[in-house]
């Protein structure tokens, strides 16, 4: 039982194909292109304003480029006639501060997309959301509101309200690095069980520990440029660039 | 000061002929709250729509939002009731024109119209800066799930934004309940106009505008329990 079996269809669920964006003067992604494919954990790493939370923000159209395509599941994110708002209920997103909707019931958070964009009835949404609740640990919640919610308990219910969508894909935008580190554990726990049920997933995280276990490949950025794009054991035993190399012996010191 | 105290002088027969002066303030007090009732809704509606046009992504949109916000916001209120008032009905088509002039209770309609424009414009403001509080991420993560940008507008973006702006739309509400009193300017008798024409009937101007002020410092009292009660109501578990 390998936790990071190769997935059986090379199937690219996510295609960035030399995408540049630009703010204002500043270009902050320059000519990236990587994939994920179907089943598949990619871990995104490198410093801070590297880009790699902009990167992620590309696939679901969240943040805007101006040069080159990104295709999700086949359907083109830039491309006329796309219709984002679906596109984007398929592709599930976790982000660092949670954006749980603070004025909804954890019930409510996990139903409201259900509801307004998948059409599902209140029956139907709330016996879906629940049964996702008792999956991160958190039945016992589910009529509280976020703000009585720890906040490694909101960033699990974050991601079953991701989940609720039956996603075909997931994003983490660095979804611990807003966490007390006590609870980055429970979050990470969550995150490997997906990983191991085979959802693909792409991760931006500093977590080494997370990729180490369950990620297909690494992806490391710096300065708005796709530096590495190695499986994982290359990555961390032998990674090729002074940049990437330089990172791992920072993060890795501790 | 050589003045001739008189309470009493709310039961003295007013000079219209029927009721007293207390019956006068009274009749000025309704004209108020209606006038302030009706420019509310207004200003509700249309403030939060310009609010709104002010934070979406649409350059457009927002040109017409601030375009708005600066010529209701800049031109002073009393300017504004006159122009309302005298120039419009010139303006516009001559059948509109004389179908307004000769309106009943002209002045009302004019003055809900006027108040309900102005202090849309700062309603406006106050939308927009509640929905700018909050974290960009909740425009995000509403979008992330698929939801249309009207349907995050509606269940996310709004209900927080209104959370947060209750108090400062309260203070307006109350700026524009006291904003009704500039319409005695266009013969709305409402309650300083009221409280203005006892004090020529009657010369007991202490006794009037004491009457008027003890009314609007009531209105206001009474705005502030009700809001607290919304606020409390609303209030969502767990935050601040």
């Amino acid at each position: 039982m390998s936790a990071t079996a190769a997935p059986a269809a090379v199937k690219p669920m996510i295609s960035i194909d030399s995408i540049s964006k630009w703010y204002g003067p500043v270009q902050v992604l320059k000519d990236c292109t990587t994939q994920v494919t179907k089943g598949e954990v990619v871990v995104v790493c490198g410093p801070s304003g590297s880009g790699k939370s902009t990167l992620i923000k590309t696939v679901n159209a969240l943040e805007p480029i101006q040069k080159g395509s990104i295709t999700v599941d086949g359907i083109g994110v830039q491309a006329k006639g796309t219709n984002l708002p679906k596109l984007r209920s398929r592709v599930g997103m976790v982000f660092q501060h949670f954006e749980l909707f603070p004025h909804l019931s954890i019930t409510d958070n996990l139903t409201l997309g259900q509801r307004k964009v998948l059409g599902r009835s209140n029956e139907d949404a709330r016996t879906r959301g629940l049964k996702l609740l008792d999956r991160v640990g958190l039945s016992a919640h589910a009529h509280k509101y976020p703000g009585q919610l720890s906040g490694g308990q909101q960033q699990r219910v974050a991601i079953a309200r991701a989940l609720s969508m039956d996603p075909i894909v997931m994003l983490f935008d660095e979804p611990t690095s807003a966490l007390d580190p006590e609870m980055v554990g429970e979050v990470l726990d969550v995150m490997v069980n997906l990983a191991r049920e085979g959802m693909t997933m792409m991760v931006v995280t500093h977590e080494m520990g997370f990729a180490r276990k369950v990620a297909n490949r690494v992806v490391f950025m710096d300065r708005g440029e796709i530096v590495e794009d190695a499986t994982k054991d290359d990555f961390f035993d032998k990674p090729r660039s002074d940049r990437a190399q330089t990172f791992l012996s920072k993060i890795l010191a501790h | 000061m050589n003045y001739n105290w008189n309470w009493g002088v709310f039961f003295d027969p007013s000079p219209e002929g029927v009721g007293t002066y207390a019956d006068m303030l009274l009749s000025g007090l309704l004209w108020t709250l209606a006038t302030a009732l009706c420019s509310w809704i207004i200003a509700f509606a249309l403030g939060s729509i310009i609010g709104v046009m002010r934070t979406l992504p649409s350059k457009l949109a927002n040109a017409i939002g601030t375009g708005y916000v600066e010529l209701f916001r800049n031109i002073p209120l009393l300017v504004q009731m006159f122009l309302w008032y005298s120039v419009v009905p010139e303006i516009l088509p001559q059948a509109w024109g004389d179908w307004l002039k000769q309106l009943p209770n002209a002045s009302f309609y004019t003055a809900v119209v006027c108040l309900g424009f102005f202090t849309a414009s700062r309603v406006a403001e106050q939308v927009r800066t509640g929905i700018e509080t909050l974290a960009r991420g909740q425009r995000m993560a509403g979008t992330a799930l698929g939801l249309t940008t009207a349907q995050t507008y509606r269940y996310v973006l709004l209900p927080n934004a209104y959370r947060i702006i209750l108090p400062p739309l309260t203070s307006e509400f109350l700026n524009n309940m006291k904003n009704t009193s500039v319409a005695l300017t266009i013969g709305l008798l409402e309650l300083t106009a009221r409280a203005r024409s006892m004090q020529e009937f009657s010369s007991q101007v202490f006794e009037a505008f004491t009457a008027a002020t003890v009314i609007y410092l009531l209105i206001s009292l009474v705005v502030v329990t009700l809001s607290g009660l919304l606020e409390r109501r609303v209030a969502v578990p767990g935050s601040r």
